[in-house]
């Protein structure tokens, strides 16, 4: 499950780890209200550093702003910055303005596909005094079974063009879940990073209470790019970045609350309440599967006879007919399906179980594009013969590959 | 003629009582797996499926010696039930359970380094050696006695690939679903190593999917260290970066772990890859000797 930057800067937060002062904003008026908010909290007039705030609030004239006010577009894409939603405002008025400016807007950039991404929520945040940029990054390696700490002096950019370009300037902690993460790691990181002075405690600091967030809420990813050492040697996560491993969501119930369902594709928050595996994709082949790799390999099938897939979908292994009506009218919804593929190896699940339920879930739904069927392994034969006496229009296939072909076929 | 398990295989049930495992243990019973007993805590001492049920897993062993486990535990209590039989000092340790939190099995998989047990899955159909001992929840019948190892990481796409060996008459020795999990036990390459040493076992078909690199440290083995031919298939050819393709390992992150990748490093090493997963079964025929 992915998050926005605000709440996971809000619960980075709580672990102790240095976050710019910020708030979110949902609408103009609570924007207006944040900006307000953040130049009480700051109180330093415009153009000074911030280094000076303490003697500043009393002074602060009514237009004053804290050194600049950060307002960023809050969605799951990354390339935020470069699609013209980060927009940094030296007054109030300006603040204001580029509020205006971002919510609403249609946030283009590299992740969100050419359609963008329309913003409806804003971090109105205080900016900072930036001295050096740098990344850090926490993810399971998968080759040595443990969390992975990555940090590079090259912030601001894509870890993954860094691993490219500069594969030796990423330094890598790996964390033994015996001992947990050791001071000495944090420093060799910091010492790395080219931190001096008090920065190396700030950083030690930083990546410790960050370790322990991604431990705590059981994340699969926590990314800080950039983080900031400031003039005044302060360490800050200037941008955050945390997905959580969705098989522990069970014991973080509040995180369930942090989701935000504009960002979800509907049909895929639709097939999770029926405990479908399910995933949107481009194609005009609407794909119902029992099992992950089966439903992939099907649509790698559909591909090679020339189709394109138009979902992943994996019923599972208890499908009931409850469950295949419900796929169905998610595959059914999507306009752009212009042929449906059943692809079932009965194991376990029966095949007359799916024969049945398919029988039901078409006289549910009504059926206005071809489907073919193919049904292998447990009651084959009694799965075949319930669908030949449905009277339903139903293609049967005899195998994987004959069925891949008659749907390209037919909704060709 | 198989790896890890066969007729001397004494299976114990953990989580015996609920309703999957009731299922399951029934099956492997009917296929002729000798199951010698089952866990539930608070259980112990009474019968359930006519096997004797134990509070404990060193009690369960201390009575029956038991030298293989399956876990059918939920994922709040399965990572525990992994480390009891490896306390235990049980063997091998199937876990079948699905949703395991990955920093759980990040802590398993430490214990297991150090470990004389083994682990496959978790969210793993089982394993199974033909005729001789089944653990786990596949189909027996779809399968037949023979000389060919299978690994994968999925589930009913396992069995299409036995099916098809089966209909092209070629047996199995053993076949292991290593499950599509991120962090797991035995992978590609425990697996082919003890294949690549079990005297009745010809071929190995290995079927990968999208996510991590497994397939390429496994082509890096056959490579360097089979005699034996291997044939492979990958899924997940037309998966979009980003999205977790219903298991939690099935991801390509950061552009890596494509099945494009996978592929052209098999092929590297000499191993053929089915174009379609119609043909695992052909392309496993095309290289027997």
């Amino acid at each position: 499950m992915k998050i926005h930057e605000y709440q996971g800067k809000e619960l980075l937060k709580r672990f102790g780890v240095p976050v710019p002062k910020g708030r979110a904003a949902l609408s103009l008026a609570e924007a207006d209200e944040a900006i307000q908010w953040l130049q009480k909290e700051t109180g330093n007039p415009v153009g000074e550093p911030s280094g000076a705030r303490r003697g500043a609030s009393a002074t602060a004239s009514p237009a004053a702003v804290p050194v600049s006010i950060v307002v960023k577009a809050q969605i799951h894409a990354g390339g935020r910055g470069k699609g013209g939603g980060v927009k940094v405002a030296k007054t109030l008025e300006e603040a204001r303005e580029k509020a205006k400016a971002i919510l609403g807007m249609q946030l283009v950039t590299h992740q969100t596909g050419p359609e963008g991404k329309k913003v409806k929520r804003l971090l109105i945040e205080q900016g900072m005094d930036i001295a050096r940029e740098l990344y850090v990054g926490l993810v399971l390696d998968r080759v040595s079974g443990r969390v992975t700490v990555m940090a590079s002096t090259e912030g601001g950019m894509e870890i993954e063009e860094v691993a490219a370009r500069h594969p030796e300037k990423i330094m890598k902690q790996m964390i033994d879940p015996a001992v947990g993460f050791r001071p000495w790691q944090a420093r060799e990181l910091a010492f790395g990073l080219g931190l001096k002075g008090d920065e190396v405690r700030n950083g030690v600091k930083f990546l410790t209470a960050l370790v322990e967030a991604y431990h705590q809420l059981d994340c699969s990813l926590a990314e800080i790019n950039p983080l900031v050492v400031t003039k005044q040697g302060e360490v800050i996560a200037l941008d955050a970045k945390i997905n959580f491993d969705d098989n522990a969501l069970y014991r973080h119930p509040e995180l369930e609350e942090m989701r935000d369902l504009d960002e979800e594709d509907p049909s895929e928050t639709e097939a999770k309440k029926f405990d479908l595996s399910f995933i949107h994709l481009d194609g005009t082949i609407g794909c119902m599967v029992n099992g992950a790799g089966l439903a992939m390999a099907t649509m790698d099938i559909i591909k090679h006879y020339g189709g394109m897939p138009a979902n992943f979908l994996d019923v599972g292994g208890g499908a009931t007919t409850e469950k295949v009506t419900a796929a169905f009218k998610i595959i059914t919804k999507d306009p752009r399906v212009k042929g449906i593929f059943v692809n079932i190896f009965g194991g376990i699940m029966k095949c007359d179980t799916i024969a049945s339920g398919v029988v039901a879930a078409v006289k549910e739904v009504g059926l206005k594009v071809p489907l073919v069927v193919r049904l292998e392994g447990t009651n084959v034969e009694l799965g075949k013969q319930i669908l030949r006496d449905s009277g339903l229009n139903v293609v049967a296939a005899a195998d994987m590959a004959d069925g891949a072909k008659k749907i390209v076929g037919l909704a060709n | 003629m198989s790896i890890l398990v066969d007729e001397n295989t004494r299976l114990l049930v953990q989580g015996a009582t609920g309703k999957t495992a009731t299922f399951h243990t029934r099956g492997a019973i009917e296929y002729g797996t000798k199951v010698v007993g089952g866990t539930s805590p608070g259980k112990g001492g009474t019968k359930h499926e006519g096997l004797p049920i134990f509070d404990t897993v060193a009690q369960a062993v201390a009575a029956t010696s038991a030298n293989a486990s399956v876990i059918y535990v939920p994922p709040p209590g399965a990572a525990d039930a992994i480390l009891e039989a490896e306390a235990a000092g049980i063997p091998l340790i199937v876990c079948i359970t699905e949703g395991i939190p990955t920093l759980d099995m990040v802590r398993v998989k430490r214990v297991l380094e150090n470990s004389k047990s083994v682990l496959i899955g978790p969210n793993c159909p089982g394993i199974i050696s033909p005729g001789k001992c089944k653990i786990g929840i596949m189909p027996g019948y779809i399968h037949k006695q023979g000389n060919v190892g299978l690994i994968s990481r999925s589930g009913t796409l396992t069995y299409e690939g036995v099916h098809q060996l089966t209909q092209l008459g070629i047996g199995q020795s053993t076949c292991i679903g290593i499950g599509g999990d991120p962090v797991k036990g035995m992978d590609f390459v425990d697996c082919l190593t003890r294949f690549e040493a079990d005297p009745d076992t010809q071929a190995v078909l290995m079927m990968g999917e999208i996510g991590g690199s497994s397939e390429e440290t496994a082509a890096a083995f056959v490579k360097a260290k089979m005699s034996k031919p291997v044939a492979a298939f990958i899924a997940g050819q037309t998966a979009p970066p980003g999205k977790r393709m219903g298991h939690a390992g099935a991801i390509i992150a950061g552009g890596k772990g494509t099945a494009a990748e996978k592929i052209a490093a098999l092929e590297a090493a000499g191993i053929k890859v089915a174009r379609t997963p119609a043909e695992m079964g052909a392309t496993l025929k095309s290289v027997l000797r």
